[in-house]
């Protein structure tokens, strides 16, 4: 279970706090308006920005003390996932060996992770080759080797059109399924949490709120989520 | 790292600043500032403004033909324009001398033709020089300037059908209007320094600039007291053009806007009067270098032993000098990935020019060292920190921007320090760390600023002996030594851009 315990996030006059549980193996999207403190929150369980108070947990043992790569999770940002100058394997193989030396082993996995997101032959391709959906798969095909319980997602699909953004959510939850990873997405689009995610966890007015089941939130929405859907 | 840095610092510190206060405190004992000092001043901001006048007032038209022509040999044109960044300036007066000197083949031609010889030496010929090293940068500045005019506003202008007037009130005369001063304000602080220039085709009461003034009373009277005073003039001089230069506005790189393509530019008279300025500023830039290059050719291979000697000692310098920018360079762009006092640092070279900087060496290390036994290291050192601000703006943003954008996916992905630099710094900084590199070791072989102060027979460089020659108006030689300086200078550019900068860095 990842537990965010009495945490209290202030950078300059924003501020933001969260005391909330979310279960193993969960699907929540992170919702809100702009502005609001979704990013700040992703960036906080990552080790990213630094908590004023509180503390949060991974199976009862606190990670807010961990560098961001000792945590238990792997991270997709909204861009900058890929290094420019390095094939598609090595990006993908940097979740194995930072540094670049792999095992045979570690390389038949590498081409593994890449056949199981489709981008087997792409290989040896670097990043400015490949189109926005192909992107979004060597960054996936990363976090499924990494194979770490918690995935963070901000937003990294929001520049996708429809039909691929539901390809690479598809992609997300049948890597859930396969790892028994625990995620949170942070979206704008209700259909996004319809389709990947089970809870939403709404943040806003400097609170994040414990998460809530999708379709019981959507159907009833509380005034802050209600204002920013429209 | 951070002690490296900071021992960077110290030095840099020591160089400008020791020596602005070694100088300063020497020019306390000046016997004063006389009738000489004044027109040396009052040479050095006219000739300065008529500079950057005339370099970006013919810029304008070159830049707006450029900027919305397309035709073969466009990009080579462009490409040729950054090359006066590295072009020794000697080698750019031979060119000219050859043109327009004495025995230039225009001369020749008015002489054939019973028209008077033009005369090149005085402030005519120091313009001409600066315009011929700077109007290529202005035109490169005011390219970015009409870059930056997102295409849409021009497919706006053309849907409203605006005519060429209200186009250049409407849409360049704006972009203009924000980015001239910068541009007329960095050649003005350019020529304010101009040594090797004024020396060569000034001189004189009246065409003596600042620096050539502080390099007279330093080697023909040995009088250090005005030489300082002279010194700290030039550093106010060019902390005042400095201050004024950071309130104006340059021109920023790469286009805005869609990016969809501009609509065709007009035909007829318009298109005649652009082929007529690329044409001739094309003309200006070639003749003199293609003038070097076919008069210097024959006299290489018999060049005397002692320019041989002293093109060993450049290369020797320039090697030392780069080697130093190198480490400068890493140690003060890995500091400025959380700080702003390294730029600042950095760009404090631009305050102090290679002279007053010698000047002021001179003074701090004469009382306990032969100062002409330090000659050539001291050049290394001048030079390298001379190259620095280029340097430094070429490496910073670079860095900065790699941080920006891969310095947490690192951090997720447990990349340790080393790997860090391995696979995401270097591969982002290696393309603009060789291009800086290649531009300091350009730079270095050809000075002629600080060694003029600190040489004696047997430390002499390529440009020292390059202007001896000039001196001796051993025109055949003097153009076979510039042939030479030019393909080192280009040599050792290509060389160090391709060597560091890789093929596909970032591909």
């Amino acid at each position: 279970m990842l537990r965010l315990e009495k945490t209290d996030i202030t950078l300059g006059s924003f501020r933001l706090q969260a005391d909330l549980s979310i279960a193993d193996g969960a699907r929540v999207a992170v919702m809100g308006p702009s502005g609001a403190g979704k990013s700040t929150l992703i960036g906080a369980v990552a080790g990213f920005v630094p908590l004023r108070s509180g503390q949060v947990l991974w199976d009862e043992t606190r990670i807010d003390t961990l560098a961001p790569a000792k945590r238990p999770l792997s991270i997709l940002f909204q861009d900058n996932n890929l290094l420019p100058h390095l094939s598609v394997f090595d990006n993908v193989a940097l979740g194995v060996d930072p540094n670049l030396r792999l095992k045979p082993d570690q390389r038949a996995a590498v081409m593994q992770a890449l056949a199981e997101t489709g981008l087997d032959g792409l290989e040896a391709r670097k990043p400015g080759q490949l189109s926005g959906g192909q992107i979004s798969r060597a960054g996936l095909a990363r976090v499924l080797l990494r194979a770490r319980p918690v995935i963070l997602l901000d937003e990294p699909f929001a520049a996708l059109g429809p039909a691929l953004k539901r390809q690479m959510l598809d992609l997300v939850a049948r890597i859930a399924d396969e790892t028994g990873a625990t995620v949170l997405m942070i979206t704008h689009d209700p259909g996004d949490a319809r389709r990947l995610c089970d809870e939403i966890l709404l943040v806003a007015d400097g609170v994040a709120h414990p998460p809530a089941p999708t379709e019981a939130l959507l159907a009833d929405p509380p005034p802050a989520l209600k204002a920013y859907l429209g | 790292m951070k002690t490296g840095a900071a021992l960077v610092a110290a030095l840099l510190l020591a160089l400008n600043l020791g020596a602005l206060v070694a100088v300063a405190l020497r020019a306390e004992h000046s016997a004063g500032w006389g009738g000489a000092d004044w027109a040396a001043l009052r040479f050095t901001l006219w000739q300065a403004a008529l500079s950057a006048l005339f370099s970006v007032a013919l810029a304008i038209p070159v830049a707006r033909a450029l900027a919305r022509r397309r035709f073969g040999g466009r990009r080579a044109l462009i490409v040729l324009m950054g090359a006066p960044f590295i072009l020794p300036v000697l080698v750019a007066v031979v060119g000219l001398l050859a043109l327009l000197g004495r025995n230039g083949i225009l001369n020749d031609l008015l002489g054939l033709v019973g028209l008077p010889r033009l005369q090149i030496y005085g402030l005519h010929g120091v313009v001409l020089a600066h315009v011929f090293l700077n109007l290529p940068l202005s035109v490169r500045l005011l390219l970015q300037g009409w870059a930056r005019i997102p295409s849409e506003h021009l497919r706006l202008q053309a849907a409203l059908g605006f005519g060429g007037l209200a186009r250049f009130r409407l849409i360049e005369a704006p972009m203009l209007a924000r980015i001239l001063p910068g541009t007329l304000g960095v050649v003005f602080l350019i020529c304010l320094t101009s040594f090797a220039v004024a020396l060569t085709l000034g001189g004189g009461p009246r065409a003596t600039t600042l620096e050539l003034a502080i390099y007279q009373a330093f080697r023909f009277d040995f009088d250090l007291g005005r030489a300082a005073l002279l010194a700290a003039v030039q550093a106010g001089v060019g902390l005042a053009a400095l201050l004024l230069l950071a309130r104006l506005a340059l021109p920023e790189a790469g286009a805005v806007g869609m990016d969809r393509p501009a609509p065709a530019p007009p035909g007829g008279l318009a298109r005649a009067l652009d082929a007529t300025a690329i044409g001739l500023a094309a003309l200006f830039l070639l003749a003199p270098l293609t003038l070097v290059i076919l008069r210097g050719l024959p006299y290489v291979a018999g060049l005397p032993p002692v320019i041989w000697w002293a093109t060993g000692r450049s290369l020797l310098v320039a090697g030392a000098s780069v080697l130093l920018l190198a480490l400068f360079a890493g140690l003060l762009t890995a500091a400025a990935l959380r700080r702003t006092w390294p730029e600042i640092l950095g760009a404090s070279a631009l305050l102090a020019s290679p002279l007053v900087i010698g000047t002021g060496l001179f003074l701090m290390v004469n009382p306990w060292i032969d100062p002409q036994r330090l000659a050539l290291p001291v050049t290394a050192l001048v030079n390298a920190a001379m190259a620095l601000p280029f340097v430094l703006r070429a490496l910073i943003p670079a860095a900065r921007r790699a941080e920006a954008d891969f310095a947490r996916l690192s951090a997720s992905l447990g990349l340790s320090p080393l790997a860090h630099w391995r696979l995401v710094l270097w591969p982002r900084l290696r393309r603009p760390a060789g291009f800086a590199l290649g531009l300091g070791a350009a730079l270095s072989l050809g000075d002629l600023g600080v060694i003029v102060l600190f040489a004696q027979t047997g430390s002499e460089t390529l440009p020292m002996e390059m202007h001896r020659l000039l001196g001796a108006y051993r025109s055949g030689d003097s153009s076979g030594a510039a042939v030479l300086l030019l393909g080192l200078s280009l040599g050792a550019f290509v060389a160090l851009e391709r060597l560091i900068g890789g093929r596909d860095a970032e591909a």
